[in-house]
């Protein structure tokens, strides 16, 4: 079937703004909306611009907004959306080119919460033991890749850039939730501030933009409430 | 073209498994830089799923003994037994240190890390298969990645996001450096370093139907061969039985670990003609090599009788949401069915490169088949060729490789750093580099010459000449495509003439590695008139220890490819017949 796309797209070497280019793509209803960007590059405007690599939702590269929604296009069949079908770069990040954005700050907000385990005590010869039901607290936020789905999807960050984000703060309670952490307070600190956790205004966007299914407004209520019990 | 120079200690190209272990090792002592192609979290390493091997005995009695006599077994006596060794007992301690940098690893109820069955592994060398992977659901190539990751950033590692390296410097036989491309400029960085370890991984991309990243497209070993510098045992390459119908996504072998069952269209559990004692869970060249066999015999399903079935449907739902969460969400996401009710449609996939750059135990790179070393350059991970995988890799045994000799690859640059001096790498140490992306920018585009259809073609033939059963004729027909598609390739243009994000330029210089580990892969099968581990010769059946129990060592000569050989190392374990 013939398909039609639209693409946002912005070269910074000869575009002063980002304008729309229509595409009409021979597409089997099973491809997947990073096939039909690969058609483009490929065969027809080698220089678009997007970021891939796995190809099955895994590693987090293609994250970008497919009409209108935040999604990965490798995990997105075509079939599944309504045409004509209108990408455009994640919001929020400057954009670098066509599809790609600059994650700087995007990465800095995640090195902020200190996403390591910190535990000093001597560990032993083994390994820790961790019962299945403390594993568990914390299974679901082991799960991001790190897409940024969900942090450009917030209204709050779109308007507060400094606001450190729902990535940020899931990957904070991969830890303060993990039972062999010992740096929950200094994390909860961190995301006492104004930037932090209680910017979140519990929009949701970020739970339904998640490729990964994970629960990120609970996540970040979990946060909230775990602050509290620091003083 | 802006050029900026760097100066470091040492620098590891790649951020997967292997590089990050490595960096964590190395940057306590030097002045340290990871350059990587993708942002560190990206790297492929992410996509493994089922498991990482070690005798930790936490299911059952188990000792890396056993562990190593599977893995010789399973690499049908290719590997060089002092290496299986190394491997399986330092196994153990670097999941323990995986743990306590916070991997969360699934638990049993006494707390201690799960461990699951994987294909070719066994308790008391072949007696029942044994429980030694451990796991994090079926995501335990993320967990190893992340958690990786999370240690590097909080040791404050150095990074080049996005930065691709194109060339090595090798004066006079010594490393002095590399040259990367930054990816969102068109920069060109000299990174001067006496010390450089590639950690590239794989190159299943040169096939059709594969497991792997669009990313893997083989540099290191490209850039080290088109040096000088031999690649080895590229004739084994590993195809997984149980990729999703023709889109080749990965489906684990923790599947079968768990029970699943492979079955051919009339629903016969076929596997037990072939392997009568473990059945679905023997190794992956013989698994592949079956389901080869039931498509051609007929008894392939589906309308072209070109798959088989992965059937999980007895397993029940809270097992397959417990333990297999992420590769049946694929199958729901991709073939839009539910594993819970019906098997899914699956067939071999290109997902493993046994051979790459030769090293020795510490990670220091061959530069030829008598072991000369060559000094300053590393290797580690799928990129390199230790070997401990010999002609069929064991699963579970990669994610160990790439934190054992990722740890090594570490020490050794620290060894070496220690006892040498920096050096110094010239102002023009670009030059190469920049004619040849000029070149590539001058030309005009011709689109018979796109690197798509050239790559295409590529895939498309590897595919038909060189996947599971080879035969001199395929190979030599194979061996002529290569040749005309080199041809092409010395014209290959590019529409995109930007700095910015130019990924179709950098899409043109991969195509030239996956043409050498194509050439390379080609001529060395060719040459190996046997058939052993993931190398099968439909002309020459039988396995040849007399002639063969050999590594292949493929050297560039011009526009062909000259081979050498090194004998095997054994040890503890005598070249039987191999069965299960
Ligand atoms: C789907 C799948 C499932 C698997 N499951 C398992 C499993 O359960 N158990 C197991 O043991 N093994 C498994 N494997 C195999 C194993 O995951 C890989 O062999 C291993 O992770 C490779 O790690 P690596 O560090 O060598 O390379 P990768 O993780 O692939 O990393 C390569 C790195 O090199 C960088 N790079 C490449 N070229 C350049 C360049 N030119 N310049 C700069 N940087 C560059 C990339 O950016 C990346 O950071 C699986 C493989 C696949 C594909
Ligand atoms: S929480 Fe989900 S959406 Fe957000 S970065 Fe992680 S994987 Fe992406
Ligand atoms: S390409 Fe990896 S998540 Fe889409």
């Amino acid at each position: 079937m013939d398909v039609k796309v639209n693409i946002l797209r912005y070269n910074p070497e000869t575009d002063r703004k980002g304008h729309w280019e229509e595409y009409i793509l021979e597409a089997d209803p099973d491809e997947r909306i990073l096939d039909l960007l690969h058609k483009v590059k490929w065969f027809d405007d080698g220089s678009l611009a997007f970021r891939r690599s796995c190809a099955h939702g895994v590693c987090g590269s293609d994250a970008m907004v497919v009409n209108g929604e935040n999604m990965l296009a490798c995990q997105v069949l075509v079939k599944e959306v309504s045409t004509p079908i209108k990408i455009e770069p994640i919001r929020g990040l400057p954009v670098v080119k066509d599809l790609v954005v600059n994650m700087d700050s995007f990465f800095d907000s995640y090195k902020k919460v200190m996403p390591y385990l910190v535990n000093d005590a001597e560990p032993g010869e083994r390994e820790r033991l961790q019962s299945p039901e403390d594993r568990d607290r914390f299974e679901d936020t082991t799960k991001c890749i790190l897409c940024a789905a969900c942090t450009t999807s917030c209204p709050v960050f779109w308007t507060a850039d400094t606001y450190v984000g729902p990535a940020a703060i899931v990957n904070a309670h991969r830890f303060v939730f993990d039972s062999r952490d010992n740096a929950s307070k200094q994390r909860l600190e961190i995301l006492k501030d104004v930037d932090g956790a209680f910017r979140c205004r519990t929009a949701f966007n970020c739970t339904s933009a998640c490729p990964r299914g994970i629960q990120v407004t609970k996540a970040i209520e979990d946060v909230k409430r775990q602050t509290l019990t620091i003083n | 073209m802006k050029v900026i120079k760097h100066s470091f200690d040492g620098v590891i190209v790649g951020a997967g498994g292997a590089g990050l272990r490595a960096a964590i090792e190395a940057a306590p002592h030097m002045k340290l830089a990871v350059i990587t192609k993708l942002y560190p979290t990206r790297s492929h390493t992410g996509a493994a799923q089922g498991g990482m091997s070690a005798a930790l005995a936490n299911v059952e009695e188990d000792n890396w003994n056993w562990h190593a006599f599977d893995t010789v077994k399973g690499s049908d006596y290719l590997a060089d037994q002092p290496a299986v060794d190394i491997l399986c007992k330092e196994a153990i301690d670097s999941v323990v240190e995986l743990e306590h940098w916070g991997l969360p690893f699934s638990r049993l109820e006494n707390g201690k890390i799960a461990q699951r069955r994987f294909g070719g592994h066994t308790v008391k060398e072949g007696e029942a298969p044994a429980f030694r992977a451990c796991y994090a659901a079926d995501r335990t190539g993320h967990m190893i990645l992340q958690t990786l990751y999370q240690k590097c950033v909080s040791m404050g590692v150095t990074f080049f996001d996005e930065f691709q390296v194109l060339d090595i410097k090798i004066d006079d036989g010594v490393c002095k450096g590399v040259i990367a491309y930054e990816i969102a400029t068109g920069n060109i960085h000299i990174f001067e370093a006496r010390a450089v370890t590639f950690a590239t991984g794989g190159f299943g991309k040169i096939y059709k139907v594969s497991s792997n990243a669009h990313s893997l497209t083989g540099d290191g070993p490209g850039i080290l061969y088109q040096k000088g510098i031999p690649l080895e045992d590229m004739e084994f390459y590993q195809f997984h039985p149980t990729g999703i119908y023709r889109l080749g996504i990965l489906l684990s072998e923790a599947a079968r670990g768990e029970g699943g069952i492979l079955r051919n269209k009339d629903g016969e559990r076929f596997m037990e003609r072939y392997a009568p004692s473990i059945k679905d869970l023997a190794p992956r060249d013989m698994v592949s090599r079956a389901i080869a066999t039931e498509i051609s015999e007929g008894n392939g399903a589906g309308p072209n009788n070109d798959f088989v079935y992965l059937d999980l449907t007895h397993l029940g739902a809270e097992t397959i949401k417990q333990k297999l969460p992420d590769i049946t969400d694929f199958v729901r996401t991709y073939v839009k069915i539910e594993p819970i009710n019906e098997p899914i449609p699956v067939q071999p996939t290109a997902h493993y490169a046994m051979g790459g750059i030769p090293t020795d135990v510490n990670a220091r790179v061959l530069s030829d088949a008598t072991g000369t070393v060559l000094p300053g350059v590393y290797s580690a991970g799928e990129s390199a060729c230790v070997s401990v995988h010999g002609a069929n890799r064991l699963g579970t045994n990669s994610l160990l490789d790439i934190v054992v000799f990722g740890k090594r690859a570490g020490q050794s640059m620290v060894d070496y750093v220690s006892s040498t001096k920096p050096m110094a790498l010239s102002e023009n140490a670009a030059e190469d580099l920049t004619n040849k992306i000029e070149n590539l920018m001058d030309k005009d585009h011709n689109l018979e010459f796109s690197v798509p259809r050239i790559r295409e073609e590529l895939q498309d033939t590897m595919e038909e000449n060189a996947k599971i059963f080879r035969t001199e004729e395929s190979l030599e027909k194979q061996t002529k495509i290569l040749t005309d598609l080199r041809d092409r390739y010395q014209n290959v243009t590019i529409s995109d003439k930007g700095k910015v994000f130019n990924t179709e330029l950098l899409e043109a210089i991969e195509l030239e590695y996956l043409l050498d580990m194509s050439d390379t892969t080609v001529a060395s099968a060719l040459h190996r008139k046997e058939s052993r581990g993931a190398h099968s010769r439909v002309d020459h059946v039988e396995r040849d220890d007399k002639n063969w129990l050999k590594h292949s060592f493929a050297f560039k000569n011009d526009a062909s490819v000259k081979l050498e050989y090194k004998d095997v190392e054994l040890g503890n374990y005598e070249p039987k017949e191999r069965k299960y």
